[in-house]
C-alpha cells in the first residue's frame, strides 16, 4: 500500500540531497571538527559552511547560529539563558497554545517560583495585541511566542510583538520550526533576539536544530563542556546532521516561493473539497494568517482517533487533536484555548503537507474520507441526518 | 500509536450489531460527547427473558467502537442475570486485552449494560444519588468505587484509566485517593497481586507446560490453551483425552486444580472443541 503523508508539522521526509550531503560524513570523512589535523578540520569547515547556509535562510549571520539537538533544545536553551541574564526579573510572558517544549518547561519554571502569563487567543487562534502589550512588565525577564502554530498553522504577529518588547528592553524569543522554510524569515528586519529552528521539520534528520542568538545578547550556555559553538553549547558536534541541516536550509532557500505556491494549492484544494463534500466540517483557526501547508478540520460527531484508523487502513497519515490520541483524556490545549466546542473538538484532524505531495494523493483523500466519516457517523449516537440542515461554516 | 490487538482492530474495523432496536425492552446512554465517548445502547428479549436482539451506537475511539461490538456479541443469548454478571474485564479478555489506557471505554460497555438493565426493570433511569467526584468528566463517587473493587486498583492514576476521574483538570485527585483507601481498607485482603490478562494467560502456560502437560502425555493425551476470556479457560483436548470418556473429570479434578493452584483460585475450566 502506498503511503499518503499529510503529517509534514510532525516530521517531513529527508530530502534526496541532503542525504547525499551526509552521507559521507558517516562512512569517510569521520573527522572531528575541532582535530587539529587535515582530516578534522575538512569537517570543520563543512560546518562552517552548512552555518553560513543556515544563516542565509533566515537573513542571519553565521555566528547567530547555534547548533543544537533539537527544536526543545533550542526553546529550553532560549529561555533558561533569559532567566539567567536577568536573575532580578520572575516574569515569563507566553500563550496558551504554545508547543509543550515551552509550555511545559514553562509550568515547570512555574513550580520554581517563576511568574508565568499564558496569554490567552480568539476562537480563531489570534493573540489579542493590546492585551499583550498590557502583559509586558518591568518583571518580565523574556516572551516566549510560537511563529506558526503546528496544530492550526495560525501565525503570530511575532515581528510587531518583539518591537514592542524591544522598546521595554525585554528579550523576546520564538519557536519558529514550523514557520522557518515555510515562509520567509529575516532576522535583520525584526528585533527578535532568540528563534528556534528543528531540523527535521524542514526535510533534514531528525535529532538536530538550531538556536538563533542575536549579536550581543546575553546568552549563558545550556549545555556546558568544551569548547564548540564558542562555548554557548558544549558536546561533539552532530556533523553529519549539522551538514545536512545546512543543505536543507539551502533548498528551503532557493526553492520556498515556487514550492509554496503548490503546497498552498494543494492544500487549499484538499480543504475546499472536503468541506464541500463533508457536512458539518469546519476550520479551525483562521484562514487569513496561515502557514501555506497546514489546515486542520474538525467533523463533527465523530471522533478524531477513529477517523485516523479508518484513513491509515487507505495509507493516508495525518493527526488529531482528539483527546484519544494525545494520552490525555482532553482534546488539544491548543482547540480548547480556542474554544472549539466539545462536538468538534474530538472529531479535529490536521493535514499538513510538503513538496513530496502530489495532486493525485489529494484526490485520493479528498475521494475516500467522505466515507470514512460517514461510516462513523452511522455509529455516532449523536448524528442525525436532519442534522445536515444546519451545516456549519 | 495505540497497542491494539487484531481482535480490537477487526471489532473496530467490522463492528458487529450497529444501530438501534426497534421497540427496545430496555435502554440506555453513557458517556458525553464533551467527554470525548458515548454510548446508546438498546436490547429486546425474547420469550425465555433471554437477549434476543442487541444494539450500540457509540461514539468514540476505536476501542470505544470495538468494546461495544464485543458486549453486544458477549451478551446476546444471555439472561438478564447472566449480562450482569459480564464485567469489564470479561470485555476486555474477550478482545484479547486492551491498553491500561484505554480500560474505560470497556467500564463504559459494562454500565451501559447495567443501566440498560435497570431500565427494563423500570429502575429509575437516573443514578441513584451519588456524589460527582470528578468535574470535568462527570464521574461519581459509585462508579469509582466500583472500579476499584471490581478491578483491584490502586493509585489515582489507574482509576483515571479505568473511569477517566482525574483525567482533566486533576482537582479531584485527594478526593481518589480517598475512595481508593476506603474501598481497599474494606475489600476482603486479596491473597495474591492482581493478574494482568496478558499475565494470567501467561501463567496459564506455564502451569499447563509445566505441571499438566507432563502427566497427560504419560497417557498420550494433551490439552491446549484456546483462549481466556476473564476467569474461564478455555481448552480443547488432543491426543488421546480428545476420545477418552473420563478427560472431562481430568480437566475439572486435575486441570482446574492445578490452574486454581498454581494462577488464580477463582479459574474456570471449559471445554472447546476446535
Amino acid at each position: 500500500m502506498k503511503t499518503i503523508y499529510l503529517d509534514n508539522n510532525a516530521t517531513t521526509q529527508v530530502a534526496e540531497k541532503v542525504l547525499d550531503a551526509m552521507l559521507p560524513y558517516f562512512r569517510d570523512l569521520y573527522g572531528n571538527p575541532s582535530s587539529m589535523h587535515t582530516f578534522g578540520g575538512q569537517v570543520g569547515r563543512k560546518i562552517r559552511a552548512a552555518r553560513e547556509q543556515a544563516a542565509a535562510l533566515i537573513g542571519a549571520q553565521p555566528e547567530e547560529i547555534i547548533f543544537t539537538s533539537c527544536g526543545t533544545e533550542s526553546d529550553n536553551a532560549a529561555i533558561r539563558s533569559a532567566l539567567m541574564a536577568h536573575p532580578d526579573r520572575r516574569h515569563i510572558l507566553t500563550s496558551r497554545v504554545e508547543h509543550p517544549a515551552v509550555k511545559s518547561l514553562c509550568a515547570n519554571l512555574s513550580r520554581q517560583g517563576y511568574r508565568i502569563t499564558e496569554l490567552p487567543v480568539d476562537k480563531d487562534g489570534i493573540l489579542d495585541m493590546a492585551q499583550y502589550e498590557r502583559a509586558l512588565t518591568p518583571d518580565t525577564a523574556i516572551v516566549s511566542l510560537m511563529w506558526a502554530n503546528n496544530e492550526t498553522g495560525v501565525l503570530f504577529p511575532v515581528e510587531k510583538a518583539a518591537e514592542l518588547a524591544a522598546e521595554r528592553g525585554i528579550l523576546f524569543h520564538t519557536d519558529a520550526v514550523q514557520a522557518v522554510g515555510k515562509i520567509p524569515i529575516n532576522m535583520k528586519a525584526n528585533a527578535i533576539d532568540m528563534l528556534s529552528i528543528s531540523g527535521h521539520k524542514l526535510h533534514a534528520p531528525k535529532g538536530i536544530g538550531i538556536l538563533y542568538v542575536r549579536k550581543g545578547t546575553k546568552f549563558s550556555p545550556f549545555l556546558i563542556g568544551g569548547h564548540q559553538e564558542k562555548e554557548r553549547r558544549g558536546g561533539t558536534e552532530n556533523t553529519p546532521s549539522i551538514i545536512g541541516l545546512g543543505r536543507a536550509c539551502e533548498l528551503a532557500a532557493a526553492n520556498m516561493d515556487t514550492e509554496n505556491r503548490m503546497v498552498l494549492l494543494l492544500r487549499d484544494k484538499l480543504e475546499a473539497e472536503i468541506l464541500a463534500r463533508i457536512p458539518n466540517s469546519r476550520v479551525n483557526g483562521t484562514r487569513l494568517y496561515r502557514l501555506p501547508n497546514t489546515t486542520n478540520i474538525s467533523f463533527e460527531f465523530v471522533e478524531g482517533e477513529a477517523i485516523l484508523l479508518l484513513m491509515d487502513d487507505y495509507g493516508i497519515c495525518a493527526s488529531s487533536g482528539s483527546a484519544c490520541t494525545s494520552g490525555s483524556l482532553q482534546p488539544s490545549h491548543v482547540l480548547r484555548a480556542m474554544g472549539v466546542p466539545f462536538t468538534m473538538a474530538h472529531g479535529s484532524i490536521r493535514f499538513s503537507l510538503s513538496i513530496y505531495n502530489t495532486e493525485e494523493e489529494i484526490h485520493f483523500v479528498i475521494e475516500k474520507l467522505p466515507s470514512i466519516i460517514e461510516r462513523l457517523r452511522s455509529m455516532s449516537p449523536y448524528w442525525n441526518v436532519g442534522d445536515q440542515a444546519c451545516s456549519a461554516q | 500509536m495505540w497497542e491494539y490487538t487484531d481482535k480490537v482492530k477487526e471489532h473496530f474495523l467490522n463492528p458487529r450489531n450497529v444501530g438501534e432496536v426497534e421497540n427496545p425492552d430496555g435502554i440506555a446512554e453513557v458517556g458525553s460527547i464533551a467527554c470525548g465517548d458515548a454510548l446508546k445502547l438498546s436490547f429486546k428479549l425474547d420469550e425465555n427473558k433471554r437477549i434476543k436482539d442487541i444494539k450500540f451506537k457509540t461514539f468514540g475511539c476505536a476501542s470505544a467502537i470495538a468494546t461495544s461490538s464485543a458486549l453486544t456479541e458477549m451478551v446476546k443469548g444471555m439472561t438478564l442475570e447472566e449480562a450482569m454478571k459480564v464485567t469489564n474485564q470479561d470485555i476486555a479478555a474477550y478482545l484479547g486485552g486492551l491498553p491500561q489506557e484505554k480500560m474505560h471505554c470497556s467500564v463504559m460497555g459494562k454500565q451501559a449494560m447495567e443501566k440498560a438493565i435497570e431500565n427494563y426493570k423500570g429502575g429509575p433511569p437516573t443514578e441513584p444519588a451519588t456524589q460527582i467526584i470528578c468535574e470535568c468528566f462527570g464521574v461519581t463517587e459509585r462508579e469509582i468505587e466500583q472500579a476499584v473493587r471490581e478491578n483491584n486498583l490502586s493509585t489515582v492514576e489507574e482509576v483515571t484509566n479505568y473511569t477517566k476521574a482525574g483525567g482533566g483538570c486533576g482537582g479531584c485527585h485527594d478526593a481518589i485517593r480517598q475512595i481508593i483507601e476506603r474501598v481497599r481498607a474494606g475489600a476482603a485482603p486479596v491473597a495474591r497481586p492482581k493478574l494482568s490478562n496478558i499475565q494470567k494467560i501467561k501463567m496459564i502456560e506455564e502451569t499447563i507446560d509445566r505441571e499438566i502437560r507432563p502427566s497427560l502425555k504419560k497417557d498420550g493425551g494433551d490439552i491446549e490453551l484456546v483462549d481466556v476470556i476473564g476467569n474461564r479457560v478455555l481448552v480443547a483436548t488432543r491426543g488421546a483425552c480428545a476420545t477418552c470418556k473420563a478427560a472431562d473429570i481430568t480437566l475439572k479434578h486435575f486441570v482446574e486444580l492445578k490452574l486454581r493452584d498454581f494462577v488464580s483460585p477463582e479459574l474456570v475450566i471449559e471445554e472447546v472443541t476446535t
